[in-house]
């Protein structure tokens, strides 16, 4: 047996996207011309696949920092921050996130991966007990798995399930260490953390939460979703990423706890890498500068993601509950995202296709994620696209016949659970595609069955 | 309250079943991944029902060794019957 033969499946699954000269998981970009516009096979093709939701990777002032950092610091650090040393800018970096987050201590990584895998495998040893929400992020079930502490899910944004979890653990010694995230990935829904932050109370558990993609997004100040709920005290430990709204790279984690500053020499994966180069360091603490100050960025931000959510979701598009940048629409299955993201991309918009194991509930997504760089005519160019793409695939209605109480799911839910709004948003579109069946239509019913048979059970359905 | 091997078996088998949504022989011997196709976070989905119906929870690691209808049964017995 040859040492590649466990990957024939993937193998095959690979080649044959290849054969299509289309494969998502293969874009190779000739230019990037600016946040939303870059240049693929000599053609001009709108970005509307990145997590650059705030637009800074083109900032003059981030760039000029980038540059003047590289001339005077050089072009990398060649080791890490224990053996080899720190320089003045990542201690300056870690300052300026400590200080935004009103918090005495942090640690930056070279990357958010890394931050996940450095503060999980070292917060949690061998008799503590890792319980993370069911549909966190790969960085979190890989940290989780380079500790040695047991590690339990829970069902997503589910409290009640939380608190269940946590009481069976209640005789057992070992710290409990609950993990979430603030916006989720996939399908842009944010975690229920005020509820949390009650069950983690009432069992003496400690709480991380995962700010990727809700750093520069939610927030009076754009500190996450933390803030925006109102409960940063109760956050012990808030992770985060460099690379979507700051436009660089690398992680980091604040924390208020006393003695935190012992990670850096128990965290593996922040001692055994090399440290952030100094144009990185100097770019992110100057992006950091402007999501500060501008927050008008952030408005422009949310603006850009209602208007999409909302546009989607009139088009009879399945979309996530809420929205956020990260705008998901829900495909019947695999093939059909495949030939959705091809067409667009012929039509010279780049989006993302997301598969299960990545995805929850086995659901094939097309995943765009807007930026506070795009243009309201961007948005609206992105949505005609989609709507004649859904219309040549059959996904939705041949004009928009959708009545109106059913026009925005979200409409209408206040005091509902977060997770039954995303029960309620999917209902509500499932009854607009059930009032105007087609064959097509069907077909995404009950793949949706299927993939979430208890969701389905809310429209009566067997 | 200890649950029979029996009792934990016909669980698994209906949490297989409902999940799978299609008509399946299962047994013992069933492999779950390779057998059944469920890819690794469907499994780990399906797990949960057993743990709700069980009052347990089996943590990923022990999951990650279960290759096989009887070892999911074993370690839910164990977990569940063991103090
Ligand atoms: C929730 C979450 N955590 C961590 C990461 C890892 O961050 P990075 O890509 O910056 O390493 C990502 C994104 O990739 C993410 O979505």
């Amino acid at each position: 047996m040859a040492l590649f033969d466990k990957y024939a499946p993937l193998m095959g699954q690979f080649e044959s996207l290849e054969s299509t000269g289309y494969n998502p998981f293969n874009v190779s970009f000739d230019r990037v011309l600016s946040p939303t516009e870059g240049m693929i096979a000599g053609r001009r093709i709108l970005l509307l696949g990145t997590n650059n939701y705030l637009g800074l990777t083109y900032d003059p002032d981030v760039i000029d920092a980038a540059v003047a950092a590289t001339r005077n610091l050089g072009a990398g650090t060649t080791g890490s921050r224990v053996a080899n040393g720190s320089y003045g800018g990542h201690r300056q970096l870690e300052r300026h996130l400590a200080d935004f987050y009103g918090r005495r201590h942090c640690m930056v990584f070279s990357t958010g991966y890394q931050a996940n895998l450095g503060i999980l495998s070292a917060l949690a040893g061998k008799d503590d007990h890792l319980i993370l929400d069911a549909d966190s992020h790969a960085s979190i079930y890989d940290g989780s798995r380079l500790g040695h502490a047991q590690v339990t899910r829970f069902r997503h944004n589910d409290p009640d399930d939380l608190d269940n979890r946590l009481r069976r653990l209640a005789d057992t010694p070992g710290d409990k260490v609950i993990v979430v995230e603030g916006i989720y990935s996939m399908l842009g829904d944010t975690a229920p953390l005020r509820e949390f932050v009650e069950v983690k109370r009432k069992w003496g558990a400690y709480l991380v939460v995962d700010e990727a993609h809700s750093l520069g997004v939610l927030g009076r100040t754009g500190r996450g979703l933390a803030e925006a709920a109102g409960v940063e005290d109760e956050v012990d430990f808030i992770v985060g990423t460099f690379s979507k709204s700051l436009g660089g790279i690398g992680g980091f984690c604040v924390s208020d706890m006393d003695g935190f500053d012992i990670l850096r020499v128990a965290s593996r994966p922040y001692m055994f890498t090399a440290s952030l180069p100094p144009a990185v360091v100097a770019a992110v603490t100057e992006a950091l500068n402007q999501l500060r100050h501008r927050p008008a960025l952030r408005q422009q931000l949310m603006d850009n993601a209602r208007r999409f959510h909302a546009g989607l979701g009139d088009l009879g598009f399945q979309v996530g509950p809420e929205a956020s940048p990260v705008v998901s629409a829900i495909m019947p299955d695999p093939k059909t995202a495949f030939a959705f993201w091809t067409r667009l991309l012929e039509a010279g918009l780049y989006t993302n296709v997301s598969l299960p194991p990545a995805t929850p509930k086995g659901l094939a997504l097309l995943r765009s994620s807007v930026s506070a760089a795009h243009s309201r005519s961007q948005i609206d160019h992105a949505l005609s696209l989609f709507a004649d793409t859904g219309r040549e695939l059959g996904l939705i209605p041949a004009e928009p016949a959708i009545p109106t109480w059913v026009k925005h799911p979200t409409a209408n839910l206040a005091g509902t659970e977060p997770q039954d709004a995303l029960a309620i948003g999917f209902r509500n579109q499932l009854l607009a595609r059930l009032a105007a069946p087609s064959k097509a239509m069907a077909k995404y019913y009950s793949a949706f069955r299927r993939q979430s048979p208890g969701r389905a059970r809310i429209v009566g359905d067997k | 309250m200890q649950n029979s091997a029996e009792q934990i078996r016909s669980l698994v088998f209906d949490a297989l079943r409902a999940a799978l949504e299609r008509p399946v022989e299962l047994s013992d011997d069933t492999n779950i991944t390779e057998g059944l196709g469920l890819d690794s976070v469907a499994v780990m989905d399906f797990v949960m029902e057993i743990e709700d119906a069980l009052d347990i929870s089996i943590p990923l690691d022990r999951i990650a060794e279960v290759k096989t209808v009887g070892d999911l049964v074993a370690a839910a017995q164990d977990l569940k019957g063991g103090h």
